[in-house]
């Protein structure tokens, strides 16, 4: 198991270091710092063996995080609870950085003391830390005998992550569908990878132990219906409303097993923001754009570009913070662009054209010319020809989920699936969506 | 102002701090505290307050009291007099009725390793293990834990084992979990006695729990259940069932513990059942999804998913696309892609993989091109049909004239040309335009390979090669090993002569001892230097199968990462287990795997496969004309004929490559023979074994041990055959088949008018010269022969397969008798199959074809067995050590071009050798099983 943690700064001063296991000894400290955070190569690996002891880092801005250990365990675990104890530490002071990680050092050891033991993590969910971690003021000392039971058992317990007793004058919530879009895409038009990763996020303000229970238009669950039901309305709406999902992951909260059995998503929501699911598809996915790339050298200094951009949704929406970068080569001694739209401009230090559109409406298309003009050289490489990279956000969802259904049930309070208000937005962004060149 | 506690100049003093923490405001006492933390964790000594602080410690205040505990885990292990002083605080807070300070008490106390601490600590903790709220039982699970680091005996003799035992059974899940996570490292310092005592009830328990408990208990248990081994394939699947859901769950580490669950038991499932195949597809997607997470998780299930593609390839064939490379992917994770790409390739998906490779190969980080050209090679290699378009690709690359990308496409490009010989000799011309920018030890070596090897298509090959004679005194060994053989081949295209001259006395004897060959004899060093190469083969960087099965078994964890077993980076005790798939079971309908231990099965059925290759490289060496060695001098002097100085420097030279310098002059490789050979024999086949050796560069050193011979045996009782007895063995000496025969004369009259004659036989064994009796045999006279054998004679499947019937006439009559050879009489001296091929062909030898084999009662170290066998041609290829086991992996050929591959397990403990045989002609199997035991027990 774990048998350290530590936490740098850039310069590679310790700032947190926190010891489970009598196998790792302070020199691991320093060995860290030495070969990997002042290594001169750039870092080829997250786990690094030095000596037979094993270091994960993970780095969040100029904060490093390193967990060491002597012992075989088990990695992705490491580097899971790294991630969640990044979470839980934003969730308690924001931003990591070394000054908020200094002004709160006493709280990240008590953090520390709580959500890992003898290198075995504990409970590190938020919503139940919050409940008695001292530190902040956030907990008066003195609490009930009940309030003392009604802790430990919520952090022990099956329902760890919501506690008992909330109450809301009005029970609301909030879905947002957020997707990423992905896309690699041949310079002839050819997709050559496209995938959506998608992830629903609940805020839910609801009282006392609600029992949910969400749907969407997933095929299989769609085909099932339409197969049990045999109505022609079930069967018109499945043909082309549904999708297919290639997987999906669930909060803890989910029951994994009644998905498994009658792919139904019921569960106890924890209280406020949290990650529902996750998902992926790779099965007729609208792409909002296309890129049309044309790049032409001419003689040995200069290069002509233009890129046309298609918007491929219904011309009633509106796409927003619309980026194209178009990579120059490293020896470009000045750009001059003209665009049909939006701004463009030549940025010398990223080595790109960055192209900016603030709106643009569904079945438009938009182009943009450049003259790179290169200096000389006899630098034999030649140019890698990066990918032509995009941004944007779209107001669906472009994998075609739709959210059919999310009932509330919470039988000993008197309030119903009706007076609950629900609402639900959908936002398409681009993820890695890159046109070669 | 907290920037202040960070400060670590000395004027920080410990004066100051002393005065502020024996302040009574309690917020200064506390502020002095944090103070002290925040200098301990900067490194600076603050052991000198130990006193004050503990002083703090009884306070009512949890805040404070924390955080004196963590100053107390720190120090009182160099201050164990002062450490006692907080004995008596902990046992009160064990009291407590605040259920969390008794958690923390007793989870503190457990992290203090002082003697007289942990005394006091076992009260308290009994009374936590059976605490009323699960908080405090979850923690002081994890405590026995603790307690057992610091001393083991002390928890077995207070019994905390059972009672951790029993919160298996708790109704809480966390407890459950942590104690499955306490006694799961508990045991691995205990591998033998079963503590988790996993049966099917309390995996029922497990299986529970699972369902119920937070994300890091799921890990625990999955972790837990994937050491249990079901009973049968039922079990088996009914244990999958409930583990799938878990494929879902957002958290990385529990979908591959799954995973890893999964895999283990997978194994057990007979492969015709549906449920086999729902649970292929069912794991392929999830594995997709790993993908999607941050890039340090990225890239541990891509280490995990090179494990499984090796394993089990259906699972993820159709997903080639998901490893496609992003610009923005780190470094670590580019590469391991790759890796995985190249394992996927099929003829199905060669031409999207070739498009992606080809882009890659612009890239920016030197390792990842390279890796990416030589991709482009493996995939011709791997698959023929897109030969041509990999090179055509490799060509372009070439074209860009970026160094080390035309460098690395040589290397590889000269592979295909091994691969497909004489296709693609169109590009020779491409290759020799870069000879200048050639600056790696490697790349020169394959461009010279390359010119000698088509110097008849290459008009100024001669030129080509004096420009890189030129440097030839400053080139790496690898470079000038090629070299030399190419020059001469080179040399043999065109007949002229020329010895490259050379410090290395390795190089210089190889270069001389292909002079030689030449000027003895062209036609036979052509024969030598261009023989068939051996085999390219398609996969690179395979696993050993036992390595793979053993991290299959560790998938999630380190050992996966690094790709090793644990006891390779893990001190001491932990991680010794080493643990195996499970073994398929025979349960109701399925019948389909051999037990363990009993020998092949379904002989008779196979269509013969004991078929002799033609052009076999020791068949072509029969035919040398040279003088064998008369008789096996150890010290051969200068001036003996050449054929014996031929091979006395031959082999020398080439054992000596092995040697850090070679022992110039003495003959190795010949001690074997006895003095009973006939001089000037044409053809014997005892040159076999010495130019066979050339081509075995790592065998050779254990020659001098000689092969096993068989005592004698009555062969023809004098009985049945007019007075004349006849006993024999086989014997394999100095790479010949000998038949040693001893015939006596029981009769009253003189014999005369030897011969002899062979039935048709299994593997055409039949006698290279006639039998010599030179004087007729005497009364009561008993005469020695040693007739040599050849393996050139006519083919009959016999039963049992190394029968032999014999057929021996003289002046009296004709009598038949048969008689058995050891099969290793057919183990020839150029058996030792090249690391990466002996891997590729274990993989590709379908597991109907493995026997197992049990040597009982054997006492001898791995070392003295491997020896004992190379003796007789049986080549230890690569060893490996698991804890108390040896594994050999050895090759064997025999005189056919039957290869058979062997895996060999010692174990210091028991006196039992496990033999695993491999064979695609699994009619022989059985025979060299058996001569294995011969051979080490003689």
């Amino acid at each position: 198991m774990i048998g350290g943690l530590f936490i740098y700064n850039h310069k590679g001063e310790v700032l947190i270091s926190r010891v489970y296991r009598d196998d790792i000894g302070r020199n691991a400290v320093d060995a860290f710092r030495v070969n990997v955070i002042h290594a001169r190569q750039q870092v080829r690996s997250p786990v690094t063996n030095i000596a037979r002891t094993s270091f994960f880092h993970v780095k969040r801005s100029n904060i490093w995080l390193a967990a060491v250990t002597k012992q075989n365990v088990n990695a992705a675990m490491v580097f899971e609870f790294l991630y969640k104890m990044c979470d839980v530490m934003t969730a308690y002071f924001g931003k990591i950085s070394e000054e908020n990680i200094k002004n709160n050092f006493v709280l990240i050891y008590e953090l520390l003391d709580e959500i890992l033991d003898f290198g075995y993590p504990q409970n590190s969910e938020t919503g139940a830390l919050k409940t008695f971690i001292t530190q902040q003021g956030i907990k008066s000392q003195p609490q009930t005998k009940e309030e003392q039971s009604q802790i430990t058992s919520q952090v022990t317990g099956q329902i760890g992550w919501r506690r008992e007793g909330i109450k809301y004058r009005r029970n609301e919530l909030f879905l947002d569908v957020l997707e990423s879009v992905n896309l690699l895409m041949s310079p002839q038009g050819q997709v050559l990878s496209a995938h959506v990763s998608g992830r629903v996020v609940m805020k839910s303000y609801l009282s006392g132990m609600p029992e949910c229970k969400f749907g969407m238009n997933d095929k299989i669950v769609i085909d099932k219906q339409g197969k049990a039901g045999a109505s022609d309305e079930a069967g018109k709406s499945s043909g082309k409303q549904s999708i297919a999902i290639d997987d999906c992951t669930f909060h803890q909260c989910v029951r994994l097993s009644k998905f498994d059995s009658e792919r139904s998503i019921s569960f106890i929501p924890p209280d406020g923001e949290y990650e529902l699911m996750r998902y992926r598809t790779t099965k007729d996915i609208i792409l909002p754009f296309r890129v049309i790339p044309l790049v032409r050298e001419v003689g040995r200094t200069k290069l002509e570009v233009k890129v046309v951009i298609k918007s491929n949704f219904k011309p009633s929406l509106l796409a927003q913070k619309i980026e194209v970068r178009i990579p120059t080569p490293l020896n470009t001694s000045g750009v001059q662009v003209i665009c049909m739209k939006g701004k463009a401009k030549y940025k010398a230090s990223e080595n790109a054209i960055v192209w900016k559109i603030k709106r643009m409406a569904g079945m438009k298309e938009s182009q943009i010319s450049a003259e790179i003009e290169l200096l000389p050289t006899n630098d034999k490489k030649k140019w890698a020809r990066p990918p032509i990279s995009m941004n944007f956000e779209v107001p669906f969802a472009p994998s075609g989920l739709k959210v059919r259904y999310l009932k509330v049930f919470e039988s000993k309070l008197n309030y119903s699936d009706h007076d609950v208000i629900k609402w639900v937005r959908y936002i398409g962004r681009s993820g890695i969506y890159e046109t070669r060149c | 102002e907290t920037n202040k506690l960070y400060c670590t100049s000395v004027k920080c003093c410990i004066f100051e701090l002393k005065a502020e923490l024996n302040s009574d405001k309690k917020e200064k006492k506390k502020e002095a505290v944090k103070k002290v933390i925040a200098s301990m964790t900067v490194g600076k000594d603050v052991s000198a307050l130990f006193p004050d602080v503990v002083n703090c410690m009884q306070t009512d205040n949890l805040e404070l009291k924390k955080l004196v505990y963590l100053y107390l885990m720190n120090y009182a292990k160099s201050q164990p007099d002062m450490a006692i002083m907080a004995v008596n605080t902990f046992v009160k807070d064990c009291e407590d009725p605040n259920p969390l300070i008794r958690a923390l008490a007793v989870r503190t106390m457990g992290c203090i390793r002082v003697d007289k601490i942990t005394e006091y600590l076992c009260e308290p903790l009994r009374k936590c293990l059976k605490d009323e709220d699960p908080y405090v039982r979850k923690t002081a699970a994890v405590c026995v834990a603790k307690l057992h680091d610091i001393n083991a005996q002390l928890v077995e003799d207070q019994g905390f084992l059972d009672t951790l035992k029993d919160l298996i059974s708790d109704s809480n899940p966390m407890v459950v979990a942590n104690a499955v996570a306490a006694l799961s490292e508990i045991s691995e310092s205990h591998p033998n006695c079963n503590l988790l005592d996993l049966n099917p009830q309390s995996i029922n328990k497990l299986l529970t729990a699972l369902n119920e408990c937070t994300e890091w208990g799921q890990i625990f248990i999955l972790d837990c259940l994937a050491n249990y081994t079901p009973r049968d394939d039922r079990e088996s699947q009914s244990i999958c069932e409930r583990v799938t859901p878990r494929l879902s769950h957002a958290n990385s580490a529990v979908v591959l513990s799954a995973v890893k669950v999964l895999m283990k038991f997978m194994e057990m499932l007979p492969k015709d059942l549906d449920y086999y195949g729902t649970l292929l597809k069912k794991l392929a997607p999830p594995l997709v999804t790993l993908l999607s997470a941050e890039p340090e998780l990225q890239y541990v299930a891509l280490r995990n998913i090179n494990l499984i593609v090796q394993k089990r390839p259906e699972i993820l064939k159709h997903e080639m696309k998901v490893f496609f490379v992003k610009y923005n992917d780190p470094i670590y994770v580019k590469l391991e892609k790759l890796d995985i790409m190249i394992r996927l390739a099929s003829q199905a998906n060669i031409a999207q993989v070739l498009a992606e490779l080809k882009e890659y190969a612009t890239e920016v980080d030197v390792d990842f091109v390279r890796k990416a050209v030589r991709a482009i090679g493996r995939c011709a290699i791997k698959v023929e049909q897109s030969a041509e378009r990999c090179v055509s690709t490799l060509l372009d690359l070439i074209q860009t004239k970026v160094n080390y990308v035309v460098q690395e496409a040589i290397v590889v490009i000269k592979d295909i040309f091994r691969k497909y010989p004489n296709k693609y000799e169109s590009v020779i011309a491409t290759l020799c335009e870069n000879l200048d920018s050639l600056d790696e030890p490697e790349a020169r070596a394959a461009m010279i390979w390359i010119v000698g090897e088509y110097a008849e298509r290459i008009d100024n090959a001669d030129e080509l090669l004096e420009s890189f004679l030129e440097g030839f005194h400053d080139e790496s060994t690898q470079v000038s090993e090629t070299h030399t053989h190419t020059h001469l081949q080179h040399v043999l295209h065109k007949h002229t002569q020329n010895t490259p001259d050379s410090d290395n006395p390795d190089l210089r004897d190889r270069g001389y001892i292909y002079w030689r060959l030449l000027s003895t004899d062209p036609v036979a060093a052509k024969e030598v230097v261009l023989a068939e190469k051996p085999l390219i083969s398609e996969e690179t960087d395979l696993i050993e199968p036992t390595l793979l099965e053993e991290l299959i078994c560790h998938i999630g964890s380190l050992a996966s990462v690094y790709h090793k077993p644990p006891n390779a980076f893990v001190e001491g005790s932990r991680g010794v287990q080493h643990k195996r798939l499970p073994a398929r079971t025979a349960s109701g309908e399925s019948a389909e795997s051999p037990d363990a231990g009993q020998s092949v099965g379904g002989v008779s059925d196979a269509p013969p496969a004991v078929i002799p290759s033609q052009g076999d490289l020791l068949g072509d060496l029969l035919n040398l004309d040279l003088a064998p060695p008369s008789a096996s001098v150890p010290v051969v002097p200068a001036s003996m004929q050449m054929g014996v100085d031929l091979l006395g420097g031959g082999l020398d030279s080439l054992v000596g490559l092995h040697r850090p310098s070679g022992s110039q002059y003495i003959a190795v490789g010949l001690a074997g023979g006895t003095g009973g050979m006939p001089a000037g024999l044409g053809g014997t086949p005892a040159m076999g074994g010495g130019l066979g050796d050339l081509f075995d560069l790592g065998g050779g050193v254990g020659m001098a041990t000689g092969s096993y011979v068989p005592p004698k045996a009555v062969w023809l009782p004098a009985m049945k055959a007019k007075g004349l007895e006849i006993s024999g063995t086989f014997a394999r000496r100095g790479g010949g088949i000998h038949m040693d025969l001893s015939l006596t004369n029981n009769a009253m009259s003189i014999m005369t008018d030897f011969a002899i004659q062979f039935n048709r036989n299994s593997f055409g064994l039949a006698p290279a010269g006639p039998l010599q009796v030179l004087t007729p045999l005497a009364q009561n006279q008993t005469i020695d022969v040693s007739l040599p054998l050849n393996t050139n004679g006519p083919i009959m499947k016999m039963e049992p397969l190394n029968n032999l019937q014999v057929a021996v006439k003289n002046n009296i009559d004709v009598f038949y008798f048969s008689c058995q050879y050891p099969i290793s009489l057919l183990f020839v001296e150029d058996g030792k199959m090249d690391r990466q091929v002996f891997l590729a062909t274990w993989k590709d030898i379908p597991s109907e074809n493995e026997t197992q084999y049990q040597i009982k009662d054997f006492h001898l170290n791995s070392d003295a067995a491997s020896t004992k066998l190379q003796g007789s041609n049986v080549f230890t290829v690569a060893k490996r050590t698991v804890d108390a086991q040896d594994l050999l992996y050895q090759s064997i050929k025999l005189t056919n071009g039957i290869w058979a591959l062997a895996e060999l397990r010692i174990q210091s403990i028991t006196p039992n050798y496990m033999l695993a045989l491999k064979c695609r002609a699994p009619e022989v199997s059985q025979y060299i099983c058996q001569c294995y035991e011969l051979l080490l027990r003689n």
